[in-house]
């Protein structure tokens, strides 16, 4: 029989408001096993953590029962608490009264009889427990990081600058990402690409990373520490080593009319393409959708001008697999499509364009070098208007537009009213706005600036409609101010579109059991106190692709993902978690039912010798757990028809007795 | 209960509009094709009848230039449909004790050859007790 010590927590009122925390520990005090029991305001605390040191020398106790939070909150500390008063961490039970009961109930009459129930069935359990040691894996000292814009660059190079080998997967042909494609960055407004390119370069001559670029994850097995990742490399059709990104392919290629992404269809590229002229690789990749030789067999120009013979159309695609101990998220984001939003013409007028296509007019690599010109006639636009929250805080049409604030807007659409302004002061710009969001260093400052010193006229009000009459864009929209209804012939209207996690993120959760919310953002292990990490352990996240952020957070978090990502690989060893299937090799009737079931791959079937009664041995296949493999999920104790299969910690036997204290 | 409060349940359940969803960004004013002519916006139904400011509501003839057109509706980013609180104001008022706007004996002086029949019956069943 255990000695039992049973420690309510007030956890100030948020317990002890709605739950008799003293009804409650003289309730359990009669339960059986239970020799102490008692209540204190915060248990977490020093002073409370010393009365259950106390409590377990006075007592001699064995097993030990917090009512307290959840156990994802501090299920942690308790056990510390416990092993350092000598008891093994793993006779500590959390009845978790504050999540699944304070804080759901009202009535404190309920409130105290749900918590007394939850803490008799923790007690049941404890009865039941045994003492478990975690096992210690080794752990791959090398990092993948997934994704290659600002978010994955940065992550990689504080890993590398750490001393660990990195390696960043790519799918388009070269680093940079969104980065890359825009022209200045606020609030400073610096050139993206003088601060970009050059953080490109230290990642191609870092000899710690490696770049697989044009390449895509498509398989991940294995845990923390132990990650084996399949990537597959598109064939580029270049060989890369060789190409010396030279150009003259894609100044020959006879295929000119492809859209050039880079420029977001602004304009068009050749077949064999280098996206731009800062790639990193720098090397020319063929586009197979379009060239000549590769559909049909009719051309070879590329080959015949590549002096260095780096042109390969027999390239197939490659897959290579590769150990990894970290794997960091960085896929980022995309602007939403704006073709559902048919009031805004985006699809009827060229001169209605995303932020994102009017930073590449403005760039001066971009296809009009950086002369602010109207798409659809070439002509310089007089009247501007831009549109916040396009597609964005739009709960109507999930089909249409995100609910959430896509942050990033306010600040980029001063920044193009302002550079406009100042570029070209014989413009009028109107910005409509439902609210102008600033909250950042120098931010706001930035946003009064467009006002005070450019005279941008900032309306608060939504565009109704866009309609499109002769060279002219007609703009109706609301001024609530004044309560009016405008009427605008704008020139170029500009869209400040929402934001969407890239659409490779969801599959790429999926292999890496990685948890998304409804939006398809990454999952954070804790919104607050564990934002770069994801729940699922060696899973790290940095960017855009965990929530909507602009440069400087990107980096910020890139930083802190990559020191996440330093302290698990400077461990030679890592504590497993004890709580793993363990199979009763008597019970096996070899169905292989849970090897079927198990996500992590952790349960082979060993052809195994027993002794029979008769004293005859008798070979029988039963099935083995890999315990550094096994996550402790439970998938194949559901599905063993024998009954075999038991977790630890979580034995069936322990279970039913919490169902049975439950129903009493 | 007060009658503006009562007026103003009456006027959300009939709609099935919940006001409070509004985050005031006019796309509805924005969109409205009749602006001009009404004299409180779409925009400002919402606000308020959320405010329970009816009364000034309910004497307006914006309830009657409202052109049913349902572009608020249909562009409004938080699903608040303006359209329908107009729509339930429109109706509160004709559905007042003793507030007929039509009796039988006006219809005879009002009817042209050019209107159809269906549209007399209509109106009268919309504009009358």
């Amino acid at each position: 029989m255990q000695r039992i010590g049973v420690f309510v927590c007030h956890c100030g009122t948020n317990i002890a408001g709605t739950v008799n925390v003293e009804a409650v520990s003289d309730a359990l005090r009669k339960e059986p096993g239970v020799v102490f029991s008692t209540n204190y305001q915060y248990m977490c605390s020093q002073a409370g953590q010393d009365i259950i040191k106390n409590a377990i020398a006075e007592y001699k106790l064995t097993g030990i029962v917090v009512c307290s939070c959840s156990p994802r909150m501090h299920e942690a500390t308790f056990r510390k608490t416990a092993a350092s008063a000598g008891i093994n961490p793993y006779m500590v039970e959390i009845a978790n009264i504050r999540e699944q009961c304070s804080w759901v109930h009202k009535d404190t009459l309920t409130g105290t009889e749900k918590a007394i129930i939850l803490g008799r069935a923790a007690i049941a359990k404890v009865n039941l427990n045994a003492p478990l040691t975690p096992g210690q894996t080794p752990v791959t000292k090398r990092a993948l990081v997934i994704g290659g814009g600002i978010a994955g660059i940065q992550t990689a190079l504080d890993i590398a600058d750490a001393g660990f080998p990195v390696d960043i997967v790519e799918k388009k042909p070269t680093i940079g990402g969104k980065m890359a494609q825009l022209d200045k960055t606020f609030p400073t407004l610096d050139c993206a690409a003088c601060i970009l390119t050059p953080k490109m370069v230290d990642v191609a001559q870092n000899e710690k990373i490696r770049i697989f670029s044009y390449s895509e994850v498509t398989e991940v097995h294995g845990f923390v520490g132990n990650f084996d990742v399949t990537i597959k490399k598109k064939a580029r059709y270049v060989r890369e080593d060789i190409c010396t990104g030279c150009g003259a392919c894609t100044e020959k290629c006879p295929q000119k009319k492809i859209p050039n992404e880079f420029n977001l269809g602004m304009d068009t590229r050749r077949a064999i393409y280098i996206p731009f002229a800062q790639a990193v690789p720098k090397v020319a990749t063929i586009d197979p959708d379009h060239c000549n030789m590769l559909k049909n067999g009719k051309c070879g120009v590329c080959s015949k001008v590549c002096t260095a013979g780096a042109i390969d159309y027999n390239a197939k695609d490659e897959f290579l697999t590769e150990k990894y101990g970290a794997i960091v998220v960085a896929t980022g984001f995309n602007p939403i499509p704006m073709d559902k939003f048919d009031e805004f013409a985006y699809s009827q007028s060229k001169d209605v364009i995303t932020s994102l296509e009017f930073e590449r007019l403005m760039n001066a690599a971009g296809p009009t070098g950086g002369k602010l010109l109207r798409p659809s006639d070439g002509e310089h636009p007089h009247t501007l208007v831009f549109v916040q929250c396009v597609g964005s805080r739009c709960e109507a049409c999930a089909e249409k537009g995100k609910e959430y604030c896509s942050k990033i807007c306010c600040m980029y659409t001063a920044k193009h009213a302002m550079l406009t302004r100042d570029k070209y002061p014989d413009t009028e710009v109107y910005v409509f706005y439902i609210d102008v969001r600033t909250p950042g260093k120098n931010f706001d400052e930035f946003y009064r600036r467009a006002v005070e010193e450019y005279g941008v006229h900032y309306i608060k009000g939504m565009v109704g409609k866009v309609s499109p009459e002769g060279n002219k864009l007609k703009v109706q929209a609301s001024d609530l101010i004044e309560n009016r209804q405008i009427h605008i012939d704008a020139d170029l209207v500009v869209l400040a579109a929402a934001i969407e996690p890239d659409k490779s993120a969801r599959p790429l959760a999926t292999m890496l059991t990685a948890s998304m919310d409804t939006n398809d953002f990454f999952t954070e292990a804790h919104p607050k106190l564990r934002p770069v990490e994801s729940p699922t352990a060696g899973v790290f996240l940095s960017g855009a692709c965990q929530g909507p952020k602009d440069i400087p957070e990107t980096v910020a978090q890139a930083g802190a993902a990559a020191s996440k990502v330093i302290g698990l690989l400077c461990k030679d060893q890592l504590t497993g978690n004890p709580c793993v299937a363990h199979p009763d090799e008597m019970m096996c009737s070899g169905c292989s039912n849970c090897e079927k079931v198990c996500p992590y791959g952790a349960i082979t079937y060993v052809d195994k010798e027993f002794r029979m009664p008769d004293r005859t041995t008798k070979v029988r296949r039963v099935a083995q757990v890999n315990e550094a493999v096994c996550q402790g999920c439970g998938c194949c104790t559901v599905a063993c028809m024998s009954g075999a299969m038991d977790l630890k910690g979580f034995k069936n036997e322990q279970i039913f007795a919490e169902v049975d204290a439950i129903c009493r | 209960m007060t009658n503006t409060k009562r007026m103003k349940e009456d006027i959300l359940r009939m709609s099935g509009v919940n006001p409070r969803k509004c985050m005031k960004c006019g796309k509805c004013s924005g969109t409205c094709p009749n602006y001009d002519e009404m004299e409180y916006h779409p925009h400002q139904f919402v606000s308020m009848v959320e405010e329970g400011r009816l009364e000034p509501l309910l004497a307006s003839k914006s309830l009657y230039t409202c052109l049913s057109c349902m572009a608020c509706i249909e562009r409004c980013p938080r699903g608040v449909e303006p359209a329908k609180l107009i729509e339930a104001v429109r109706l509160l008022k004709e559905r007042q004790k003793d507030g007929n706007h039509l009796t039988a004996n006006d219809i005879p002086a009002r009817i042209d050859d050019d209107m159809p029949q269906q549209a007399i019956v209509t109106a009268f069943r919309k504009y009358t007790k």
